[in-house]
């Protein structure tokens, strides 16, 4: 091959590459843009106003009302009680593997968490809806044991996987140094591991945590088969709920391409994209926060 | 004394957390292995669905499901490990890598049935391809593009500088140092995270919802704009839309899919493991 046409091929190939690697944003900018499109005709009938605080989702009914507030609040709720089961816990956990545990039980905690992390949600929502509702159902003696409490517990353990491994990442991080300086001023191993090295990780922690979070807000097949779906404001944790995603899941097969339902289940896509978004900007920068401090 | 007991008490409470988190996966696992071993034959495995799915085989899900994964691969792939060579060998840290950058981390957010409500909107609907392997595999390999971005990029950046500063300096041009210097040793751990991302895409649910998943289909696919059924949308119509399906067909059906995606898994933290022991520089 001579010298240009040389040239020529690396040029190509070049180009191919940068292409490639813009197709990420490409790929970001479709998903809002195709939401937008698909979900925003809702808006010529429904206020904004009305579709985010409207108590009442009844997309079936004539004239149908799209009030998501009850659906918010459901996955608010899930949230939250995934959130309080799992940060201490997965804290917890990943404080020991990173810390206590030896090198080779750190190996196999590590491949099991990863393990975790792999089952699919939707066997994790089978084994959900079979062992764990039944015990709720009869432990708190309720007509049902599918309640935003089971959808939480559920959740908990998916998000535990990120908030271990995203964490333990972040502790690990930390440079021996602090953990010498600290031994050698007296303090105890537990006393360096709590006021020092958590302390030097905390921003890693946070973005675990958020992530975590994140994943829960997301999930959908194993929530929508352990909460019960019913798609009202919920006063107790013990009550069925609904989420944003199991709603997305459980209606779409049944809504007309093009109509006002079909672009009601899009609005509420758009939701859950800003949501999802925002945590995991957020998120990657206190990663980065973290690392920087790392280096030093 | 005080401060030994209280680093007992603390060594406990967090040995507890740990085992919190591991022994529910044991636990999952035990009984999924415990009620659905039995459910799993010949005839199982290998012949269709009768009586309404409550009897024969789950061939068509099983099927259905290497056929996504292989689409979502192919397409997957290439496009990640272009990517991550893009960021690794040729961007400076500049504005445009960092936008990728930050939009990588957000397509790893974004929650699997936004990936179907996408899928819907741009393969079956736009470009028309209607509910179909095609349309299905294509959300999938968008939905596990940064698993494979990420994995590959970390492959490329253990490849020391001084294989690149060699290849160069004996008159190899910044492709040929890529193709024959970098990429040979980034391969094991481009290859963990295809695997990765195959394991993820063959347990997903949601994105395939509404854009190839079919209920029951008598027969199998015979083109790429077919419908199909798949094991993970299989397992759930037979335990929530479906009612009267025998215990352990219902067992044996999660035993399939956790089998295939934790043997996948398990494929990938050993060819990563055996690679990061046999590096020696």
């Amino acid at each position: 091959m001579n010298y240009r046409a040389h040239k020529l091929k690396e040029a190509v190939i070049e180009k191919i590459i940068l292409l490639s690697g813009i197709t990420s944003i490409v790929i970001v900018l479709l998903i809002f843009i195709f939401l937008l499109k698909e979900g925003l005709s809702l808006f010529s009938s429904v206020s904004i106003k009305d579709f985010i605080m409207g108590r009442n989702w009844y997309p079936i009914s004539n004239p149908p009302q799209y009030g998501i507030l009850p659906l918010i609040m459901g996955s608010i709720l899930v949230t939250v009680g995934a959130a309080v089961l799992s940060i201490p816990v997965g804290i917890g956990s990943a404080l020991y593997i990173a810390e206590i545990a030896p090198q080779k039980t750190r190996e196999i905690l590590k491949a099991g968490i990863e393990l975790l992390a792999a089952i699919p949600s939707v066997v994790i929502g089978f084994i959900g809806m079979i062992t764990l509702s039944p015990l709720i159902k009869n432990l708190f003696h309720l007509p049902t044991g599918l309640t935003a409490l089971s959808g939480a517990i559920t959740l908990a353990f998916m998000a535990m996987p990120t908030i271990v491994s995203i964490a333990e990442d972040a502790i690990t991080a930390v440079p021996r140094q602090y953990r010498d300086a600290a031994m050698a001023m007296g303090a105890t191993r537990w006393q360096t591991t709590w006021r020092i090295v958590a302390h030097a990780a905390r921003p890693g922690m946070i973005a675990a945590l958020m992530l975590g979070i994140g994943r829960v807000i997301g999930e959908t097949m194993a929530v929508m088969m352990v909460t019960g779906n019913a798609a009202l404001i919920p006063h107790s944790i013990l009550q069925p709920v609904r989420t944003l995603t199991a709603t997305i899941a459980a209606e779409m097969g049944e809504s007309v391409q093009g109509g006002s339902h079909y672009a009601a289940l899009f609005a509420i896509g758009i939701v859950l994209f800003i949501i999802t978004f925002l945590i995991n900007g957020v998120a990657d920068i206190y990663l980065h926060r973290n690392r920087k401090k790392g280096l030093k | 004394m005080n401060a030994k007991i209280q680093e007992k008490i603390a060594s406990r409470i967090l040995f507890f957390c740990t085992v919190m988190v591991v022994l529910p996966v044991v636990m999952i696992l035990a009984i999924i292995l415990y009620k659905g071993i039995g459910a799993i034959s010949w005839e199982f495995l290998f012949s269709m669905p009768r009586n309404g799915m409550s009897a024969g085989g789950i061939l068509p899900a099983i099927l259905g499901t290497l056929y996504l994964v292989a689409g979502a691969v192919l397409f997957a792939l290439p496009l990640g490990v272009l990517t991550a060579i893009y960021l690794v060998e040729y961007s400076r840290d500049n504005f445009l890598s960092r936008l990728i950058k930050l939009a990588i981390v957000n397509l790893a957010g974004v929650p699997s049935v936004v990936y179907g409500l996408f899928g819907l909107g741009i393969f079956v609907t736009f470009f028309q391809f209607g509910a179909s392997i095609l349309a299905g595999s294509l959300t999938l390999g968008i939905m596990i593009l940064p698993v494979i971005i990420t994995a590959s990029r970390e492959a490329l950046e253990s490849v020391p500088q001084s294989f690149r500063v060699v290849s160069l300096s004996l008159g190899a041009s910044k492709w040929q140092t890529i193709r024959h210097s970098v990429l040979p040793h980034a391969l094991p751990g481009i290859l963990t995270g295809a695997i990765l991302g195959i394991g993820r895409a063959a347990g997903e649910t949601a994105p395939i919802l509404f854009t190839v998943a079919a209920f029951y289909l008598p027969k199998l696919p015979t083109s790429v704009f077919d419908q199909t059924m798949a094991l993970p949308y299989h397992l759930y119509v037979i335990s929530t839309q479906v009612p009267g399906i025998a215990e352990n067909v219902r067992y044996g059906t999660a035993l399939v899919l956790v089998f295939l995606v934790l043997m996948l898994n398990l494929f990938a933290i050993i060819v990563r493991s055996r690679f990061r022991k046999r590096k020696k520089w």
